[in-house]
């Protein structure tokens, strides 16, 4: 599995601090990030692919810098954003798909090709000229993570991809993202998601307070709450 | 449901036309319409459309719905031409305004965005010392997408506004609707970012 190394990451955004003293080292397959709202948990999550960078300290995926190389993490790393309706670029479902892959070297009928397979993959084929905008909200979701996967990213990052969506559409997320060979950064407020992984780390105004297996870290979690 | 963006999945002759003959079919074919002047040749280039339509077997709701949006507008504009200039100018104007948003539906549910957007980028070519083809059709892309955003933002907003009793503020309506607008802005360029659009 890939590296994501924070190195004393600090971040403020004007007079306010988020991130103060992050030294990490994430080399499992599945992990977890939980917190508060306001905790920094998806500013830690953005710095993964360098889409906001430490103001002290530094990011890296498998040595490369995050603030220095950040195109090059970019491709490596995929994102899942919570709300997958500010993600969906073009305007039918297939299209979005074929927008990820549009830079690649593949010929049109690869391409149509691969869009296909993702789009079955993924419970979509049928949907495959239908309008973004009219697709469920789970349908949405699982749009956004066909696009982002289609490009075989090394690395995963979902910040709280189920909060929007009702318990059915939540678990179908969650079992795609338990399917997946790649390296899967989950930050989440749905606690139940992260049972079988193999590391959590709890943010509590901007600092790491626990990081531990699910059973130990959620239970810090959940003693931050009363 | 907007009308932008409703392409119509199907692999009739009109849909396999390349995106380029079929808009250059449409400036033509709407350059045509300017040109009538009598009801009856307008009764001819409607029975053309009306076949286009067939020969693209598109369902008469889906035709239906892309002309449904102006039925307010050519209700005035028949009006205004009853009362100013008789009942043949009103046929022809709206007749020819109605024929005109049928072609360019036509081309909007046969061919593709990203069909569309290939051939802004080549139109675009000879400009690319000055604008970059790929950002531009990339913008238009968006504009298309974003418009049904912006409808639900809206529609939010005004329910949120009825529901706290302020029906007719203009601001309880147009702040929040800026600033989620905004926002949503925001989000979209961290994900276009995310998605590779700056490498």
């Amino acid at each position: 599995m890939p590296e994501i190394r924070f190195s004393g990451v600090g971040h403020r955004f004007g007079d306010r601090t988020v991130l103060d003293g992050i030294d990490l080292t994430l080399t499992e397959p599945r992990l977890g990030i939980v917190g508060g709202n306001g905790s920094g948990k998806s500013t830690l999550a953005r710095m993964i692919n360098g889409l906001i960078t430490p103001t002290s300290g530094s990011v890296s995926l498998d040595g490369l810098d995050t603030t220095a190389k950040g195109r090059e993490v970019r491709r490596r790393v995929g994102f899942v954003f919570t709300d997958p309706d500010n993600q969906i670029v073009m305007p039918t479902v297939a299209e979005d798909v074929a927008f990820s892959l549009r830079k690649s070297q593949l010929g049109k009928r690869e391409i149509a090709a691969r869009v296909t397979a993702s789009l079955r993959r993924f419970g979509l084929v049928d949907h495959a000229d239908h309008p973004t905008h009219l697709l469920s909200g789970g349908q949405k979701q699982l749009l956004a993570l066909a696009a982002v996967l289609i490009t075989e990213p090394d690395v995963l990052v979902a910040d709280e991809p189920t909060t929007l969506l009702d318990l059915r559409n939540a678990r179908m997320v969650n079992d795609l993202l338990a399917s997946l060979s790649q390296q899967v950064v989950l930050v989440t407020h749905h606690l139940n998601l992260l049972g079988g992984f193999d590391r959590v780390v709890v943010l509590d105004g901007g600092q790491v307070v626990a990081d531990d297996s699910p059973a130990s870290a959620l239970r810090t979690y959940t003693g931050l709450l009363t | 449901m907007t009308v932008i963006g409703l392409f119509h999945p199907g692999n009739s002759a009109l849909h396999r036309l390349s995106a380029g003959w079929k808009l250059l079919g449409m400036v033509l074919a709407v350059t045509a319409v300017l040109f009538l002047r009598e009801p009856w040749q307008l009764g001819v280039a409607a029975v053309v459309t009306a076949g286009l339509y067939a020969i693209a077997r598109i369902p008469a709701r889906v035709a239906a719905a892309q002309l449904w949006p102006m039925r307010w507008f050519l209700l005035l504009v028949a009006i205004f031409q009853l009362i100013f200039a008789g009942w043949q100018p009103a046929v022809m104007v709206c007749g020819s305004l109605l024929l005109t948003v049928a072609v360019a539906a036509l081309v909007t549910v046969t061919t593709r965005v990203t069909a569309m957007l290939d051939v802004f980028n080549r139109l675009m070519q000879p400009l690319r010392r000055w604008v970059d083809p790929d950002r531009s059709g990339l913008l238009l892309a968006l504009t298309i997408r974003c418009i049904p955003l912006m409808v639900d933002i809206v529609r939010d907003v005004s329910d949120a506004r009825k529901a706290r009793g302020a029906h007719f503020s203009l601001r309880a309506m147009a702040a929040p609707a800026v600033v989620r607008a905004l926002r949503s802005a925001d989000a979209l360029g961290d994900a276009l970012v995310a998605r590779g659009v700056d490498d």
